[in-house]
C-alpha cells in the first residue's frame, strides 16, 4: 500500500490523501461475518463427510481426515470447473479461500487457466503457481512445529 | 500542426468515416449492447484459446469498418493498433491476416486516442488516404496476464475493475466536405505520471491524476475553455478514479461541470452487473467511443466531444516488484462541423 512505500514526493503525498477521500474501503466487519458462515458451513460439510466415512466405512477419527480432505478438494475442483466457486469466493472472501477447498480451487483453477498451453508447459507448469507457496510454506511450517515439538520432548518438557 | 506544448491541430479535419465495434457475452448485457455492430454469445469465439479469440474480436471489428466504409482492405494505408497482451499480439497477428502495413503501439488502456491521434496526425498530413486504428481486449485473456486465473476464487476489492471484451476500430480518411461524419479537430499527448500509488486493483485512483494533467494540458495548449465542449469523457477511470479526476481538474482552476464530464468505464455495464468500480481495458474507450458515443453524435446529441483515453503501464513483473505505478493519459477532440 502507499502508505508503507518511502520515498514519497510531498506533491504525491498530497495526491494521495485526495485519493484516500474517494477510494472505496473494502467492507472488513461484512466481509468478516461473510467469511465466518461460509467457513462454517464449508467446515460443518467437511463434518457431515467425515461421519459419513466413520460410519459407513469403517474408519476412525484418526484416518477418517485424509477421505474427507480428498472428497472436499474434489467438491471445490468440480465447483470450479463449473465456474461456481469465483462466484463464491466474490462473496465469501476468506471464508472459502482459507479452508482446504480454497487449496483445491487454486490449483484447479490454474490448471484450467492455463490448458491453452499444454498439458507439459500449461497444465503441469503453472497449476500449482498460486498453491506452491502454500505447499513450500505449509511444509516448511510443519518442519519447525515438529522441530520444536521434538527438541521440547527431548528436554522432558512435554 | 503543433500547438502549444504537446497539442496537436489537424486542420484539414480527417474524418472517421466508418467504424467497427465488436464484444462478448458481458457486454451484450450491457448497457450500450445496441451500439456494438457484433456480439458473440461465448467468451471462446469458437476458437480454442482465449487469446486467439481476442485476436479474432480486432479482426472482425477491422472487417465490420471496411464493410462499411465500402472499401478494400488494400486501399488502407495503414494500421495503429494496440492491446494489453504481452508483446500486443492480438494486433500484430491481426496485422498479419489483414495485410495491412502496421505500427503496433502499447499505450496499454490508452492505445484507443494513442492511436486515434497517430492516425489523424499522418492523415492530416497527407501521408495517407486511409488508416485504420483501434485498441481491443478480451476479459479472461486480459486477466490472465495481468491477475489470478479467471476461475480463482479471490476476492476483488470494491475500487477492482472489470476488463472489457471487446475491440473497437475507427477508419480516418481525408476530409470529405460533401460528406459529414465525425472530424478529429485536436489531440493532446500526455506525460506519464506516477503519483505512488501501487495497488493494481485501484487502477482508477493511479491513473486519474494523469487524466488531470493531460486535460489541463489541451485547455491550455489550445487556449480552451472546458464549456467549449459538450462531453469530456475518460477512457476507464471507473468510479474512484473518475471522482478523483473531477476534484483534481476542478482545484486546477477549470471550471468544469460534473454532467459534461463522464467515463466509458461508468456507461458501458449496467448498474447490477458485477463490475466493483466500473470497466477497464483497452477496448473499453474504443468500444464506447466508435460505437456510442460517435452514434450519438451522429442523432446530434453531441457537437464537440474530448476523448480522454488513461493507461495504467504496469506489467505483472512490475507490481510484483513493489514498483508504484505509472500512469498515462491521451486526448482527441472529435466534432460535427457543419
Amino acid at each position: 500500500m502507499a502508505s508503507k512505500q518511502k520515498n514519497v514526493t510531498p506533491e504525491q503525498q498530497k495526491y494521495q490523501q485526495l485519493q484516500q477521500k474517494h477510494e472505496k474501503q473494502r467492507p472488513v466487519l461484512k466481509n468478516c461475518i461473510r467469511a465466518f458462515f461460509v467457513g462454517g458451513l464449508i467446515c460443518v460439510i467437511g463434518q457431515a463427510i467425515s461421519y459419513f466415512y466413520i460410519y459407513f466405512f469403517n474408519f476412525t477419527e484418526q484416518n477418517v481426515g485424509n477421505p474427507t480432505v480428498a472428497t472436499m478438494v474434489f467438491l471445490s475442483m468440480i465447483l470450479t470447473g463449473f465456474g461456481v466457486y469465483d462466484r463464491l469466493g466474490q462473496f465469501a472472501g476468506a471464508g472459502s479461500a482459507v479452508p482446504v477447498t480454497g487449496f483445491g480451487n487454486a490449483v484447479i483453477s490454474a490448471a484450467i487457466e492455463h490448458r491453452t498451453e499444454g498439458f507439459v508447459l500449461g497444465v503441469g507448469g503453472n497449476m500449482f503457481k498460486l498453491a506452491g507457496s502454500v505447499l513450500l510454506f505449509g511444509v516448511f511450517a510443519a518442519f519447525v512445529v515438529a522441530l520444536i515439538r521434538t527438541l521440547l520432548s527431548m528436554w522432558g518438557v512435554l | 500542426m503543433l500547438k502549444g506544448h504537446q497539442s496537436w491541430v489537424f486542420e484539414n479535419h480527417p474524418m472517421i468515416t466508418a467504424t467497427g465495434v465488436t464484444g462478448g457475452p458481458f457486454e451484450a448485457n450491457g448497457n450500450l449492447a445496441k451500439d456494438f455492430d457484433l456480439l458473440f454469445e461465448d467468451l471462446w469465439i469458437g476458437q480454442d484459446s482465449y487469446e486467439k479469440a481476442h485476436r479474432v474480436l480486432f479482426e472482425e471489428a477491422i472487417k465490420i469498418a471496411l464493410k462499411k466504409a465500402n472499401i478494400q482492405k488494400e486501399q488502407v494505408q495503414f494500421l495503429f493498433a494496440g492491446d494489453l497482451i504481452n508483446q500486443i499480439t492480438p494486433s500484430s497477428f491481426s496485422a498479419r491476416t489483414m495485410k495491412i502495413p502496421y505500427f503496433g503501439l502499447f499505450g496499454a488502456c490508452s492505445t484507443s486516442m494513442e492511436g486515434l491521434a497517430l492516425a489523424s496526425f499522418v492523415v492530416n498530413h497527407q501521408g495517407a488516404n486511409f488508416v485504420l486504428t483501434g485498441a481491443s481486449s478480451h476479459n479472461a485473456a486480459v486477466e490472465k496476464q495481468f491477475r489470478y486465473p479467471t476461475e480463482y476464487g479471490s476476492q476483488k476489492p470494491p475500487t477492482a475493475q472489470w476488463t472489457v471484451t471487446g475491440a473497437g476500430v475507427a477508419l480516418v480518411q481525408k476530409n470529405n466536405p460533401s460528406q459529414k461524419h465525425p472530424v478529429i479537430t485536436s489531440a493532446t499527448i500526455g506525460r506519464v505520471i506516477d503519483m505512488g500509488l501501487s495497488d493494481p486493483f485501484n487502477m482508477g485512483g493511479a491513473m486519474a491524476p494523469a487524466a488531470a494533467d493531460t486535460i489541463q494540458a489541451h485547455f491550455r495548449d489550445l487556449g480552451l475553455e472546458p464549456s467549449y465542449y459538450d462531453l469530456i469523457i475518460t477512457g476507464d477511470l471507473g468510479r474512484i478514479g473518475h471522482d478523483t479526476a473531477f476534484e483534481l481538474i476542478n482545484k486546477s482552476g477549470l471550471q468544469l461541470e460534473r454532467r459534461q464530464f463522464q467515463d466509458c468505464g461508468l456507461l458501458i455495464y449496467k448498474e447490477d452487473q458485477p463490475v466493483q468500480s466500473g470497466a477497464s481495458g483497452a477496448g473499453c474507450s474504443a468500444t464506447v467511443l466508435y460505437g456510442h458515443l460517435l452514434n450519438e453524435m451522429k442523432k446530434g446529441k453531441y457537437q464537440r466531444i474530448l476523448v480522454v483515453a488513461t493507461g495504467a503501464l504496469l506489467s505483472p513483473l512490475t507490481f510484483q516488484q513493489n514498483e508504484t505505478i505509472p500512469c498515462i493519459a491521451h486526448a482527441v477532440a472529435i466534432e460535427m462541423i457543419d
